[in-house]
């Protein structure tokens, strides 16, 4: 370990020195005084921006063939139901949608007739992987809950392929996630966005090219957790005072990486601060590359980290529970701040006291306002059509007009938009990744089941046939394998 | 002068109250799901009198003089049972509830009919699910720590553990209706709450082996208690672990009058449940029983009732490797009579309707799913000589839907409990059209 660090020392030292009898540039004859040395690169792993992906997606599609699923009542995402439509799916992708699209020589039709389609369910809140099935503590790795500020850590690195809970999402229509850590600390860490595709490893499962989440929390939780170990914070306002230093550092951090680099593109001495992983995911949030998302229940509570995030230039994609949301709805439209909440969930603690079954249909009805219905739980999110017909069914016993081909965003184009991978996925439209649910009943009603679940074009789960119902590791050889 | 005048609004609210429960209603043009013996009327009249069903059917007569509902083909549905309940004594889950002791001198012998609110704001909220029965139960000493329905992964309950031979029984349930009104109490001591498994190994020291010895032991105490209270109440006999209260307690239990409430879920524990049942005489109930499908034989056997959550269906501990949302249709289809609870019984009792909707999505007949939340419950408990079907003579706990109940796109119009119409409203609803327009000149709190 010395000798490691003894070593970096050396390098990094000739990296910014221009250490010219060291170095292989100075082996080709150039001195300084000719040109200005062009900066070394840092040692590996000094630089945050050199190799930063550092745990890449090896997401491969499964394999699939063009299809064409006919006849079909057709969710699109877009806030349009096509009866009786067509969706047509080649190399993975969306090629058209419509009510009378001539199927193509050599596609696999797929008799929608009598069905429904929507695209793949997305889920903005889970903790599938890092609290895993069986819920004892070897598998509780959401929360590390050892200091309330942990930007440094990834949920990704606490994922658990193996979860069980992966393929009963699945079987419920639920195509991408969002794996988050938990509410405990103030800064709980990134998330990460993952394809719900049986894997062996996470950067299997890694959504391509999705931004990273940054997770949150307000309220209770936090001061619970750091006020029983005797420390900060132990109130609301020590959250506050939490949040802002974290920003502070993080803020400082980047001006002293942006002047080493400026002082080393010139070619002038300079030495580069030293890495630090929680600074470095706060910097990238600064720098709007990663999507913050914010456990956050009370209006009161949003309304103050919506000021904190203009005070040092961030952008919050969503608050996530936000029962309160409906008393701010305007707030959070005008600030284009997503709403990721549940229907039915309230009163489990002061907090969330006020939650009410129209939230998610009054966030939806301020102009602008952005809905989502997410689960939190692995049971719920095996039915995300279910609470979205609740939140619907509240939205319209309160007068609201809302159709389901709008309520049907609140769980697919919605969270894509709030999970930044509003491109790539969240509605039926060409170019988009084929993820496709087709379902034996209207999704808002409770006899709803997915009949087949396609990723990417692939066949991911088929009701009727047990070719295409995966089960994980865990469950092999266990009681009940097989019946679930 | 204002004194005069609240008194004049209360009497008159007395007096609006005293005729509603002696109002005659008549539901007409309904498609009345009785859960009784009539089953499904396509077309019917419902009568209601003195709090009472008068009469139902197809050609039932409307008495003269009766407030006619029009239900223009709507459904009517004998009133829910949230079953495995926390409704009445909890209000803000982490809080706590009045549901969990932890007292060397009270086990058995806690009973949760001193424990009920019925200005809980849960109860309207309940209501307004269609619920109008709940069976409201103890909780075991090994599962307190958290309330399921918290809301969040960090209201995780934990366990405690350590042999206390109080803590093997975690009292007695009640029926409760969720009426306005000051009294919820239907009937007291429907049944003991026993926790088995993992839990009960918590509360004997540790094994499942301890639990039902220690369980056998305190079982024979109250056998000789029984026999010999006089020289027990002398201090002349040997000393018993359970307190007075608790002994006495379970002697509805040794005499196979009052049912045990076994908290279970592992198919081997619910084969030891009823082996225990069989050879200490008692009287069994299942709750959980999420591994049920796998000894369905044995449980329908021995007939023994089932409560269960039907959306239980992930191996979310050692004890529910084999949970399956068919767990339900597969007890049914078995012969046992099913009963079906909601998640975590109180915040979110309302989502009973669509729990009883999803076992039909996963193989339970719509009758069968519909008796698990009405006549069910009734029976397993005790009260359905009142409650739990549409039948002359009950009493008129019912609810007017839009379309069919188990779906979340229906919607309760009219809900009665004991032939009194429920105000549709709740605190959530008030907050609801508070904030519904935020443009308002003056803040929301002048809004109510």
């Amino acid at each position: 370990m010395r000798v490691w660090t003894w070593t970096v020392a050396l390098i990094a030292a000739a990296a910014v020195g221009g250490c010219a009898t060291t170095t292989p540039q100075a082996k080709t004859g150039k001195t300084s005084a000719e040109a200005p040395s062009k900066p070394k690169p840092l040692a590996p792993g000094l630089d945050p921006l050199v190799h930063a992906d550092a745990f890449p997606s090896t997401y491969k599609p499964m394999p699939s063939r063009p299809t064409a699923v006919v006849g079909a009542a057709v969710f699109t995402g877009t806030g349009a139901l096509i009866e009786n439509g067509v969706v047509l799916v080649k190399d993975g992708r969306i090629e058209a949608v419509g009510p009378n699209l001539p199927v193509p020589a050599g596609y696999e039709s797929v008799d929608g007739r009598g069905k429904w389609v929507t695209p793949g369910l997305i889920d903005a809140h889970s903790h599938l992987g890092v609290y895993a099935s069986p819920s004892v503590p070897a598998n509780s790795d959401g929360n590390e809950l050892t200091n309330p500020v942990t930007a440094e850590v990834w949920a990704e690195h606490s994922v658990w392929p193996q979860d069980p809970g992966f393929n009963t999402a699945r079987v419920g229509g639920v195509t991408t996630l969002l794996v988050l850590p938990g509410s405990g600390n103030l800064i709980g860490g990134r998330g990460v966005v993952l394809r719900n595709v049986p894997a062996r490893t996470v950067q299997d499962m890694k959504f391509p090219d999705a931004p990273y989440a940054l997770k949150m929390a307000c309220g209770e939780n936090p001061k619970r957790v750091y006020g029983a170990k005797n420390r900060a914070p132990s109130t609301r306002m020590g959250n506050v005072a939490g949040y802002r230093q974290a920003w502070i550092n993080a803020a400082d951090y980047a001006r002293k990486w942006d002047d080493y680099r400026a002082k080393a593109a010139k070619g002038e001495k300079a030495d580069p601060p030293k890495r630090d992983l929680g600074l470095d995911t706060l910097a990238s949030v600064l720098r709007g590359e990663i999507q913050v998302e914010n456990h956050c229940y009370r209006a009161d509570e949003m309304a103050q980290m919506i000021d904190i995030s203009k005070e040092f230039g961030y952008h919050i994609a969503a608050f996530h529970h936000a029962t309160e949301a409906y008393k701010i709805a305007d707030l959070l439209a005008a600030n284009d701040i997503c709403v990721a909440t549940w229907a039915n969930w309230w009163g489990g603690k002061m907090e969330m006291l006020d939650g009410i079954e129209a939230n998610a249909a009054l966030v939806n009805a301020a102009k602008g306002g952005c809905a989502i219905i997410k689960s939190d739980d692995p049971d719920l999110i095996q039915r995300l059509n279910q609470e979205a017909a609740e939140a619907l069914a509240a939205g319209r016993a309160a007068g609201l007009t809302i159709t389901e081909a709008e309520a049907i965003k609140w769980i697919t184009a919605n969270p894509a938009k709030a999970l930044g991978i509003s491109k790539q996925t969240g509605s039926l439209e060409p170019g988009k990744r084929a993820d496709i649910v087709i379902w034996d009943h209207d999704p808002f009603s409770i006899y709803a089941r997915p009949d087949r679940v396609y990723l990417d074009g692939a066949i991911a789960y088929d009701r009727r046939d047990p070719r295409y119902q995966p089960r994980s590791d865990f469950e092999l050889g266990q009681p009940g394998e097989g019946s679930r | 002068m204002r004194g005069l005048l609240l008194s004049a609004c209360a009497l008159a609210a007395l007096t609006i109250a005293a005729s509603a429960q002696a109002e005659t209603v008549a539901i007409t043009h309904a498609r009345i799901l009785t859960a009784g013996p009539a089953g499904e009327i396509a077309q019917g009249t419902l009568v209601i009198r003195d709090g009472k069903i008068a009469a139902v059917g197809p050609t039932a007569a409307v008495p003269a003089g009766a407030r006619v509902i029009d239900a223009a083909g709507a459904v009517v549905a004998p009133g829910f049972f949230a079953t495995g309940s926390l409704l009445g004594a909890v209000e803000v889950g982490s809080l706590g509830n009045d549901l969990s002791v932890n007292n060397p001198d009270l086990g058995a012998a806690f009973d949760v009919q001193y424990s009920l609110n019925p200005e809980s704001i849960l109860l309207p909220v309940a209501r307004l699910g269609g619920l109008t029965s709940a069976v409201v139960m103890p909780i075991p000493a090994s599962s307190r720590g958290g309330d399921e329905d918290e809301g969040d992964e960090l209201t995780a309950g934990g366990g405690d553990s350590g042999s206390r031979s109080h803590a093997l029984f975690a009292g007695q349930a009640a029926v409760i209706h969720l009426a306005k009104g000051d009294d919820l109490l239907t009937r007291a001591k429907v049944g003991m709450v026993v926790p088995f498994g993992q839990a009960g190994a918590g509360v004997a020291g540790g094994a499942r082996g301890a639990e039902i010895v220690a369980l056998k032991s305190a079982l024979q105490d109250v056998r000789d208690y029984m026999k010999n209270k006089a020289a027990y109440d002398r201090a002349g006999y040997r000393d018993l672990p359970l307190s007075k209260a608790d002994l006495e307690a379970l002697i509805p239990v040794v005499q196979g009058k009052m049912p045990v409430i076994a908290d279970v879920h592992r198919a081997s524990d619910i084969r030891a449940v009823l082996k225990l049942a069989r050879e200490e005489g008692f009287k069994v109930i299942l709750s959980g029983a999420e591994e049920g499908w796998l000894v369905a034989a044995d449980i329908a056997k021995a007939g023994v009732p089932v409560l269960l959550n039907p959306l239980n269906d992930r191996p979310e501990s050692y004890e529910m490797l084999a949970s399956t949302m068919e767990n339900a249709a597969r007890l049914q289809a078995a012969g046992v009579m099913v009963a079906i609870e909601s998640d975590g019984g109180a915040h979110r009792a309302r989502e009973t309707r669509y729990n009883a909707g999803n076992a039909v999505a996963h193989g339970m007949p719509y009758a069968a799913a519909l008796a698990a939340v009405t006549l069910n419950p009734a029976k397993i408990f005790g009260v359905a000589d009142r409650t739990g079907s549409l039948e002359p003579g009950k009493d008129a706990d019912l609810v007017v839907w839009t379309a069919d109940p188990f779906e979340p796109l229906s919607q309760p119009t009219a809900v009665f409990i004991h032939g009194q119409q429920q105000p549709m409203t709740s605190r959530q609803i008030e907050l609801r059209d508070r904030y519904k327009d935020l443009n308002r000149a003056y803040p929301p709190a002048y809004t109510h």
